[in-house]
């Protein structure tokens, strides 16, 4: 079948890796882009200097969805440094490319890894100290107050 | 997998009886309609019979009055510019609709560019225009009024005949874009006081790459293209004879079948928007209620909360065709400019999506759509921040009032 996306973006659009919020984030970021409404919402678990865990909630295109995706599954593991240094070429490069012009559709995805970290500085600041503020708790998942992320008999 | 075609205002599959029609004139009789021997002659009285059956289609006093140009573009590009080339000493000046489509709208731009002035006559919030408000724009050195008979996104039905009257009684010049109600209502050019009328047949059964441009005698035009005679001097270059023969055939086609298809697809998209309203929250019907100030045919619709060419791909993914007027176009992301003129929200903009039923459509291909499309909603709206926040009471919805019966 002949298509818009490659099966890596297909796949990330259609099953979503790390979709949602964690109950009691390290560090939040938001982005928006004011010019055509995409939104994206990350969510980070920090332990140690390191992001452990990531989720997201995307409000936009296929391309947008597949690379806040994409991302969550590229920063969790990274160091705090490493997270600073990440760019949305990176995104696109994982996904083996995004379609022309669709490109700036990935940007969002670095714009709220660097808003969680600022988050995640504000944070630290206030607690003055180096340690994480509170406990993370990994499990259970997430999404049980909003709809099922994939409906089963649908993909 | 089983497909689904709902995008017919993109592109319709050609009719069989006018493939056949088409057939000869690839290689049996592909004679250049210019060439004065037996193969020319052939191809002319083919290309001058199908000028007859679209002059009969439209009403015209004359077959002589129909102009086939590449498609529909390319006819309202030679109606917007060249009217106003042809009536540059009269003046500079255009009065069209905000919601027109790109090929009137970027007309206008391009000679506005070039030192002309446009007036864009806004619309309600149904995609209206108000006839009054056309008056108001004309000015002494107005050369043109465009208003479309049918809005290609939200399928509003506008009041071209008393526009017509209006422009006829000023004086000035009238061309109606008919290409997105051609085959389904009736288009009688005399009716509508158009002096200009352009349309495509491959919304109807026709092939590609042709158009129409009928030309009242008496309204001024000048040509775009220069070359030989064709056309009587209006639009130099080789007739596409097959597309021109297929066109002939889908209008004759379409006024014996255009009542029945309004009927069958009333039905339909009926059934269609009843079956979303009931069965998704926060979703709101963009143009006029099904009925009589609506293309049978057309849905748009907004779905609060998420995206629409993600809706699109989801669709796809089940085998079902469908449009987006907002199609996110990567940089600068392109909302639709009618939904943009009827005052809808951005991010209801952005939610946007275009169904356009066809005569072969079901009623049982809608129930399919109606099963599919819910469980695409909520898996959507199960990613989507904004629905999160508004499920835990942060944000108000734009549609109001979110039905019963929320997805999740």
């Amino acid at each position: 079948m002949s298509q818009l996306y490659n099966d890596t973006v297909l796949d990330h659009f259609l099953n979503p890796r790390n979709a949602g919020d964690l109950p009691e984030p390290g560090a939040v970021g938001l982005a928006a882009q004011p010019n055509c409404g995409d939104s994206l919402r990350l969510s980070l678990a920090i332990q140690g200097g390191r992001i452990v865990q990531a989720r997201f909630r995307a409000f936009g295109c296929p391309a947008a969805i597949a690379s806040s995706s994409m991302a969550t599954e590229l920063i969790r593991g990274r160091t705090l440094a490493e997270a600073r240094r990440f760019t949305n070429e990176e995104v696109v490069a994982a996904l083996g490319g995004l379609p022309p012009g669709k490109e700036n559709c990935s940007v969002l995805a670095a714009q709220a890894l660097r808003s969680a970290l600022e988050d995640y500085d504000r944070r630290q600041a206030r607690s003055g100290s180096d340690c994480d503020p509170r406990p993370v708790r990994v499990e259970p998942m997430m999404l049980d107050s909003v709809a099922p992320n994939h409906a089963p008999d649908l993909f | 997998m089983r497909q689904i075609y709902f995008d017919h205002q993109s592109a319709t599959p050609v009719l069989p009886e006018v493939i056949e029609a088409m057939r000869p004139f690839f290689a049996a009789s592909f004679g250049n309609p210019a060439s004065r021997h037996r193969h020319g002659l052939l191809a002319r009285e083919a290309l001058e019979k199908a000028r007859a059956q679209v002059g009969a289609f439209l009403r015209a006093e004359s077959p002589e009055e129909i102009i086939f140009t590449g498609d529909a573009t390319e006819a309202a590009n030679l109606a917007v510019k060249g009217t106003a080339l042809a009536r540059r000493r009269h003046g500079g000046h255009l009065v069209v609709s905000q919601i027109e489509h790109s090929s009137v709208l970027a007309s206008a731009e391009f000679l506005e560019a070039r030192g002309l002035a446009c007036t864009r006559v806004g619309v309600d919030a149904e995609g209206m225009i108000d006839p009054g408000r056309v008056q108001e724009a004309l000015r002494e050195e107005t050369v043109l009024i465009a208003v479309h008979h049918v809005n290609h996104e939200i399928g509003v039905l506008e009041p071209v005949a008393k526009i017509g009257a209006l422009a006829r009684e000023q004086g000035v010049p009238f061309y109606v874009d008919a290409d997105a109600g051609a085959g389904w209502f009736p288009l009688d050019v005399r009716e509508m006081g158009a002096g200009l009328l352009s349309f495509s047949p491959q919304r109807f059964g026709g092939p590609k790459g042709v158009g129409v441009l009928y030309q009242n005698r008496r309204a001024p035009l000048a040509p775009l293209l220069h070359g030989g005679p064709q056309e009587n001097g209006r639009r130099a270059g080789v007739e596409n004879v097959p597309a021109i023969v297929g066109a002939g055939v889908a209008v004759e086609i379409a006024g014996r079948e255009m009542a029945r298809r309004r009927a069958h697809c009333a039905r339909l998209q009926e059934r269609l928007w009843d079956g979303l309203r009931a069965g998704i929250p926060g979703i709101k019907l963009n143009g006029p209620a099904p009925g009589p100030a609506r293309q049978p045919g057309n849905l748009n619709f907004s779905v609060e909360f998420i995206e629409g060419e993600s809706q699109m791909l989801l669709c796809d993914m089940q085998g079902i065709a469908v449009a987006s007027g907002s199609a996110c176009a990567g940089s600068g992301g392109k909302s639709s400019h009618v939904l943009e003129a009827l005052g809808l929200p951005a991010a209801l903009a952005r939610g946007n999506l275009i169904l356009s039923l066809g005569p072969t459509n079901t009623a049982e291909e809608v129930d399919c759509f109606l099963a599919a499309f819910p469980k695409i909603v909520a898996k959507l709206r199960g990613l989507s921040p904004t629905w999160e926040e508004f499920q835990r009471g942060l944000t108000r919805p734009v549609v109001e009032p979110v039905e019963a019966g929320r997805t999740s």
